[in-house]
């Protein structure tokens, strides 16, 4: 059976800047793939290769065994494809529910409808009239997972879920994991906490200075290899 | 009564402005993109018109419903083929190519149709007028325009707030780059902007046409009243542009009043006085870090 999506030897970088090396990686159908490291280890290059925002200057990405390297960002939502980027970046002078609505919109048909996405996180049909711009960050975040979940993707991407969060905020937004993978969607994760990504990850994998550092199951990894992958010592 | 009479001619022509200036405060509200062109589109609308009625001795406004289509679609391919490849954080590309764009609208136009001044006839509707109590008198076509131009801002905002393109318009507007994140086509929303933009446009030089004379060249001081509309009304609000636009009108007329030299020495006085005040514009939309 083919993976769900496949990162192939994938190179990509600003300008002349190299920000991935030959980066490979695997996601398998109701999967959790957490991908740690440091500053500018190449992890948000690597989304952004995902969703198309940049083109890899070599390698291959492909979903369900299609080639989608070349594909337009708007067309691999269409596939199924996308994402909660870092920094949220909702539209601002949107309501909350207009936000939504855009999204599901432009997405594919599936489980997550408004109603659903509401019952998943309450707090988000509360502040439904309000413009995006006067939310917290917590609130944010969670109106960013709603949008990214309404175009109903076989695979979403979570970037930073955490940065800028009160830890009890971030508890409460991984708690809804578990019925996002029920929904048949896998996840891809990108994480600077890396004890969070340990948590809910069933495969981690450790990028340093834009290439693979370390690679494995979470119970199999000791903390000081993970150390030493992060840091590069 | 004369001052009551300039103010109520001001407000009038002022629709126009407002009307014309829509297109422009609707591109550079959806793409940050200054059209410098955008004079020059609303006089290749007046020759289409002219060709039009010259051909078929259709009614000069009837023309609109082959222009402003025309128009739209001449929009929709120029912002997808041409005009996208300028969008971007640095406004200099875009102002240079618009800029070029200009010049070769005007002298196709030159070059077609010669620098002869024309105009459209629209028969007795030019002269016929609205009395009101006082002595005052207010041209059909003049209230007409308003009224016209006060219809499509209006549903032109009505578009934007409520419905489900206009929500894509104002989301790709704020991000360009997570409109495409959700799934949205930002190069196709783009085009769809510029064609709204240029049949406004379009519907804005017909009835320019109908009021005045025009030739070749009359875009780029129709670029500078509609510059100012936006500028006094708020960059990106539509309401805004309007009330800009009846300012400047009311500027023109009332400075007419006092000495007919001095009417558009007045208007853009009154340009430059908000400038200075209020650089944000009377109106500004919202916008956020």
């Amino acid at each position: 059976m083919t993976a769900l999506l496949e990162v192939d030897r994938v190179s990509a970088g600003y300008g002349d800047v190299p920000a991935l090396i030959d980066v490979s990686l695997t996601l398998e159908h109701g999967a959790t793939v957490a991908v740690i490291g440091a500053n500018g280890a190449g992890k948000s290059t690597l989304l952004r290769a995902l969703t198309g925002l940049l083109t890899p200057t070599s390698g291959t990405i492909r979903l369900r065994g299609t080639d989608i390297t070349h594909v337009p960002t708007h067309r691999r939502v269409a596939a199924g494809i996308a994402m909660a980027p870092e920094g949220r970046r909702l539209f601002a002078n949107l309501t909350v529910e207009d936000n939504l609505r855009v999204a599901a919109r432009a997405g594919r048909p599936g489980p997550w409808t408004l109603p659903t996405v509401f019952a998943l996180f309450p707090l988000v049909e509360q502040r439904r009239d309000r413009r995006a711009l006067h939310l917290s960050g917590g609130e944010q975040q969670a109106v960013a997972i709603s949008r990214a979940l309404l175009a109903n993707p076989s695979v979403l991407l979570l970037d930073e879920v955490s940065l800028g969060l009160a830890p009890v905020v971030v508890h409460q937004l991984y708690q809804a994991l578990p019925q996002v993978l029920a929904a048949g969607t896998a996840v891809l994760l990108v994480e600077q906490d890396v004890r969070q990504a340990l948590d809910v990850a069933d495969h981690v994998h450790c990028l340093l200075e834009g290439r693979t550092a370390l690679t494995g199951r979470p119970a199999d990894l000791t903390r000081e290899a993970i150390a030493g992958a992060y840091f590069g010592l | 009564m004369t001052w009551v009479n300039a103010t109520l001619q001001g407000i009038l022509l002022g629709g126009l402005f407002g009307l014309f200036a829509a297109g422009l405060s609707l591109m550079f509200g959806v793409m940050r993109l200054v059209n410098l062109a955008h004079g020059d589109i609303a006089v290749l609308a007046a020759f289409c018109a002219s060709v039009i009625v010259t051909a078929t001795g259709a009614a000069p406004l009837l023309t609109l419903l082959a222009v402003a289509p025309v128009l739209a679609l001449f929009g929709y391919v120029l912002q997808r083929f041409l005009l996208d490849r300028t969008v971007g954080a640095d406004p200099l590309p875009s102002l240079l190519v618009t800029f070029g764009l200009a010049v070769i609208v005007q002298n196709v136009l030159l070059d077609v149709f010669s620098a002869d001044t024309r105009g459209l006839n629209v028969g007795g509707l030019a002269t016929a007028s609205l009395s009101l109590p006082g002595g005052l008198r207010l041209g059909w076509i003049s209230l007409l325009t308003f009224a016209v131009a006060v219809t499509i801002i209006g549903g032109l905002q009505v578009f934007l707030s409520s419905s489900p393109q206009g929500r894509v318009l104002r989301a790709t507007s704020d991000d360009p780059e997570v409109a495409r994140l959700v799934g949205l086509d930002s190069r196709h929303v783009y085009a769809t902007a510029t064609a709204l933009a240029f049949a406004t446009v379009a519907v804005a030089g017909v009835f320019l046409a109908a009021r005045t004379t025009f030739n070749p060249t009359s875009g780029s001081s129709l670029l500078i009243f509609a510059f100012e509309a936006v500028i006094i009304g708020g960059l990106g609000s539509l309401w805004g542009t309007l009330a800009g636009g009846v300012i400047l009108g009311i500027a023109q007329t009332v400075g007419s009043q006092v000495d007919p030299t001095l009417g558009i020495l007045v208007g853009h006085l009154v340009f430059l006085t908000v400038l200075a005040i209020r650089p944000q514009g009377l109106l500004p939309q919202v916008v956020t870090a």
